[in-house]
């Protein structure tokens, strides 16, 4: 899975591309935050929408509290991972899903959740 | 939160020796739902999402003016009542010829100390008079089905759990199903449709586990077609990336047994349309 899956990027990325020209293929890798967002936003992803609002994503659930002022709230970024890893440490009934323990995000994709988490 | 303290975990850690009480649990599981939404009338709960959202609800109603189950109902009519190549009927193998009895389902079955479902006898009918028996998610099944849920509505959902340790071992093993975490996603039942009843996960409001079961089979937009509980158990299942159990499986079957018994006293509205 895990070489496969910059082959798929890119050429989600490429299709992207040819689709709209003007855009110019060198500089369309998109930027940490922004794939951050899209690791937030994907269903198949950490679907965080599913139960949060968060500003900018369509059709939110509300079972979780909305996801602003994140930066601010969560100064210490190591509270805010240990909340997106295993929700159930901090509260054994959560109903949030524990995207790292269960392998539901790679680390490195959490990394950049919490850089896009940050501009919230 | 108080819920999972009084069924789920309570129950979970509590000696085998000590028994439980289903009919207390049940009081207990209902006024969680009747307090929580004070506005809804008792009844209403048998409609699912449709008694919590006043938008969907409307879509809903105005499906029902020309219900899409509504062909699958005829069909399934003349299924029930096209004699087998013996001569005999489905009437012949149920009490009161098999009209308005789907509230008594499931049941415990002491001889075989097994839960047994309204799939499992309409199959079982088949076999006995020589027919080759249907497949359970979908299409002839849950047309009959769907059949003698509509002669059975307006009546309340009356499960029983007999005085058997066998059956009320079988009710745990449900109750325990429902409140386990499990999948990928690491989701119970109870954490949708309990807890979270009434929020929305995305644009979809959770229903109330009680009166879930009153309206099955369904016909679902989704699957363009008509389904039994059992296939919807297996969806609720796959959307947390868990592996599903196969329909009748004795898992199923028991987590038929506690979460109809959890709604004994609504009134069966089969077949329902939904999304
Ligand atoms: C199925 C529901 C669900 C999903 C999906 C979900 N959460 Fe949560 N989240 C919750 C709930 C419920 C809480 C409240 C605290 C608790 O129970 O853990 C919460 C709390 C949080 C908090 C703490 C917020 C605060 O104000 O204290 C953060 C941060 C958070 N979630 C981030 C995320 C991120 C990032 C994702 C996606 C990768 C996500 N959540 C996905 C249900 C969910
Ligand atoms: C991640 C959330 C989630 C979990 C966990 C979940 N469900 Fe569901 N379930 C849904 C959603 C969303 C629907 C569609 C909206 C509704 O009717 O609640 C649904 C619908 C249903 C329905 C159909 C309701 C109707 O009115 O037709 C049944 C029955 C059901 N779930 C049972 C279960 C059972 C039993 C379990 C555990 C094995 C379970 N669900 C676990 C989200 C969930």
């Amino acid at each position: 899975m895990k070489c496969i899956k910059p082959i798929l990027l890119s050429a989600t990325l490429l299709l992207g591309g040819l689709a709209s020209p003007s855009l110019v293929m060198a500089d369309d890798k998109p930027s940490i935050v922004e794939q951050g967002k899209d690791i937030a936003f994907k269903r198949a992803k950490g679907n965080c929408l599913a139960c949060h609002l968060i500003i900018g994503g369509e059709s939110p659930g509300n079972i979780g509290p909305p996801l602003v002022g994140m930066k601010l709230r969560f100064p210490d970024k190591a509270v805010l991972r240990a909340q997106i890893e295993d929700a159930t440490v901090k509260n054994p009934y959560s109903m949030m899903p524990p995207f790292g323990k269960h392998g539901i995000l790679s680390a490195a994709e959490i990394d950049k959740l919490i850089e896009f988490l940050y501009t919230l | 939160m108080k819920i999972y303290r009084l069924l789920g975990l309570a129950a979970l850690a509590l000696p085998l020796s000590l028994q439980a009480n289903p009919e207390a649990e049940r009081k207990v599981f209902q006024d969680y739902y009747i307090k929580k939404f004070s506005s809804v009338d008792y009844q209403d709960f048998g409609n699912g999402a449709y008694a919590l959202d006043e938008v969907a609800r409307a879509n809903w109603e105005a499906i029902e003016e020309f219900p899409p189950y509504e062909i699958v109902l005829e069909d399934g009519q003349q299924l029930f009542e096209t004699p087998f190549k013996n001569g005999k009927t489905y009437a012949d193998c149920f009490p009161n010829g098999g009209i308005g009895i789907k509230q008594n389902y499931p049941y415990f079955d002491a001889a075989s100390a097994q839960v047994r479902t309204l799939e499992q006898d309409i199959n079982a009918c088949r076999e006995k008079n020589a027919e080759k028996p249907y497949k359970w998610k979908k299409g002839k099944l849950a047309a009959i089905g769907a059949y003698m849920a509509y002669t059975s509505r307006g009546n309340k959902i009356n499960v029983m759990i007999p005085d058997d340790p066998k059956a009320l071992a079988a009710y745990e093993a449900g109750k325990k199903f429902f409140y386990s975490k499990r999948g990928q996603l690491n989701f119970a039942c109870a954490d949708c449709h309990i807890g979270s009843s009434g929020s929305r996960i995305r644009s979809e409001v959770l229903s109330t586990a009680l009166g879930q079961v009153s309206h099955f089979p369904v016909y679902r937009a989704k699957w363009g077609e008509m389904g039994t509980l059992h296939r919807r158990y297996a969806g609720c299942n796959k959307q947390v990336r868990a592996k599903p159990f196969k329909p009748q499986s004795e898992q199923y079957r028991n987590l038929e047994y506690f979460h109809t018994y959890m709604s004994n006293g609504i009134e069966i509205n089969g077949p329902g349309a939904r999304k």
